[in-house]
């Protein structure tokens, strides 16, 4: 009798397992909280996040307001610098700090929406290429091989350039860009996975084509494809703040990172934080992402995973 | 109702082209070279040989995964190699098959429960509590419990895998059930259980089976019929008991002679094959097996033996053992 209880008891803890998501989740946080620097970088990132969020209240000043008396203050820490312009004014009197803050909403929502643009042309074409190979499969990939011959920074200016220089037109360009990466990736994980016996099985099911594609293949695919997304979020920031330098990008006054530095050039020498602060910037949050990009590889590929 | 014959296959035949690179011409590959053989409800087919002799083509030939590059394959008197789009799909779900991986053959990102509503969601218009019910119903035949419903494959053994791939392959109640290798990438102890499982389901619901495996003693447990294969060409068919007390074709003497027996004081006559078995880009002339053959003559060097029946058996043989 009471074997017979002990026997049930054992089943019922095997069975108390995590189920779902929640075990999922609980495991992606075990594998990514394993490497400090990700940890590190994903809070510099949400720090970031909501810097962009709430700017309107964090910022003292607003972006583009003028103080005629203050050109070029310095920061509070030196002299000639005051507390009301904590990070200094750059050349038209326009305080920094203000300016950086509501830059960060710049900078995340380029990265946000070339991150998207691309993920989305990229996997369909990807899928695509790799659901029914032949010619299309061919046509896709030499496309995709002709844009990738183009050195990343000299085709996005060439296409800022035949579009019109603002920063919508920057975003298009450095999204074509990218998305050669995600055709290429989600190609090569579509075919590993269609060899895959679940997918034999869930054509004899009679699961239709669109199904099979989106619904059982492309989930099976999505882990390079976060890990691409998270790392080329930074290269979009980087490019996009490249562009803005060359004065393709964001057009001023707009207080984006990349075009705040192309003003800020001819003071490099007089007054160094009108542009270290923007490079600075650009330089954290970039590198945030990139630590948080590997951690989530490291949590996401399962070749590295020991289970 | 048990014996009426589902399925025939006639003259079976699947070529691949591979290619040998840019400049060669591609070479034809005959993975499967003329198999004709029946189903019958109820009842258990079992295909044996060594890898490479066409077993899991023919699977993917009957479960319409392929279609054959020549012959006729009929389900219930309908030609499916030439029916039109909306009877091959009803005909389609009337097979199913299970595969030899039960780690590969699950979807890891699908709960068990949505694997097994998946055919019912595509193929029928049930409403999501149908399709629950049906689903649990299923788990409770093959011996899931209910509360794994919410569970996906990676919190699995092999074993109960694969009793959800055969509950997946199940709903919608097929007539045929293709079993590709089902239990020889698990356990001994829980191969019997997943026999078991089968034969009680074949029982219950008047299956017929398509077993194709390597196993001896897996297929004597479990079949009705064997037909040995050997470079995609069945060489020998019979019932299992003329089968396995009276093998004809001197491949067949061999098979069984190297199947293992838990005895250790019983005389082992093992018949050893020579060499390896050829490449099937590039069979021998003649019986593809004569390479081989202790018993060949010079007719097996030159014409491929018809099939012919002796006794109770069908074997392609010029010169029988027995």
């Amino acid at each position: 009798m009471s074997e017979v209880a002990r026997v049930e008891e054992q089943q019922i803890v095997e069975d108390s397992r995590p189920a779902g998501r929640m075990a999922l989740l609980k495991e992606f946080w075990s594998y990514f909280s394993e490497n400090r620097g990700a940890v590190i970088g994903l809070v510099f990132f949400i720090g970031v996040v909501l810097v962009a969020v709430f700017a309107d209240f964090i910022a003292p000043h607003g972006p583009n307001e003028q103080y005629r008396d203050a050109f070029l203050q310095p920061p509070f820490w030196q002299e000639g610098g005051s507390i009301t312009f904590p990070l200094g004014t750059d050349a038209v009197g326009r305080d920094m700090f203000s300016r950086l803050v509501h830059g960060a909403r710049y900078s995340l929502f380029i990265g946000c929406v070339v991150v998207t643009g691309a993920l989305l042309v990229g996997v369909v074409l990807g899928l695509v290429a790799g659901f029914f190979r032949g010619r299309v499969d061919t046509l896709i990939m030499r496309l995709m091989d002709i844009i990738l011959s183009f050195p990343s920074l000299l085709l996005a200016l060439v296409l800022v350039a035949i579009l019109g220089p603002s920063l919508t037109n920057a975003m298009i360009a450095i999204a074509i860009v990218q998305q050669p990466h995600y055709v290429r990736l989600t190609r090569a994980a579509v075919i590993g996975e269609m060899s895959k016996d679940y997918v034999t099985a869930a054509r004899v099911i009679g699961v239709r084509r669109m199904r099979l594609m989106f619904i059982t293949v492309l989930p099976n695919c999505m882990a390079p494809l976060i890990v691409q997304a998270a790392l080329s979020f930074s290269t979009a920031i980087l490019d996009a703040a490249a562009l803005g330098f060359l004065g393709l990008g964001a057009q001023p006054p707009t207080p984006e990172w990349g075009t705040m530095l192309a003003e800020a050039r001819e003071f490099i020498l007089r007054a160094w934080w009108v542009v270290t602060l923007p490079g600075l910037a650009i330089l954290l949050t970039v590198l945030a992402i990139n630590l948080m990009g590997d951690g989530l590889r490291d949590a996401l590929d399962p070749k590295l995973k020991r289970s | 109702m048990s014996g009426e014959t589902i399925l025939v296959a006639q003259d079976l035949k699947r070529f691949y082209e591979v290619s040998r690179g840019t400049f060669k011409p591609a070479a034809i590959l005959k993975a499967l070279n003329g198999a004709s053989f029946t189903l019958q409800k109820g009842k258990t087919l079992a295909v044996v040989g060594e890898s490479g002799c066409g077993k899991s083509t023919l699977a993917r030939l009957v479960t319409m995964i392929e279609p054959p590059t020549s012959g006729a394959l009929k389900i219930r008197e309908v030609d499916i190699v030439n029916a039109d789009r909306p009877t091959r799909r009803e005909l389609k779900s009337k097979v199913q098959i299970v595969f030899q991986d039960p780690y590969g053959s699950l979807n890891p990102r699908q709960k068990i429960g949505s694997a097994l509503e998946e055919p019912l969601l595509v193929n029928t218009s049930m409403s999501k509590s149908e399709r629950r019910k049906a689903a649990m119903q299923m788990m409770e035949m093959v011996g899931l419990r209910p509360e794994q419903y919410e569970r996906y494959p990676h919190m699995f053994s092999g074993g109960q895998r694969q009793r959800i791939a055969v509950a997946r392959a199940l709903m919608l109640n097929p007539e045929i059930l293709v079993l590709d290798e089902p239990v020889s990438a698990l356990d001994v102890s829980i191969q019997a259980q997943i026999l078991n499982l089968l034969a009680d389901l074949q029982e219950r619901l008047n299956l017929a089976y398509l077993f194709i495996s390597h196993d001896l003693s897996v297929v004597k447990h479990i079949a009705d019929e064997v037909m040995v294969m050997y470079l995609g060409v069945p060489i020998e068919a019979a019932s299992r008991d003329v089968l396995f007390s009276n093998p004809r074709h001197p491949y067949t003497r061999a098979l069984l002679s190297a199947t293992p027996i838990a005895d250790p004081l019983r005389e082992k006559q093992r018949i050893t094959l020579h060499g390896e078995l050829p490449s099937p880009m590039d069979p021998p002339a003649g019986c593809a097996f004569n390479p081989r053959c202790s018993e060949a003559t010079d007719i097996c060097l030159k014409t491929p033996p018809e099939q012919r029946k002796l006794g109770e058996t069908v074997v392609a043989c010029y010169n029988p053992v027995g």
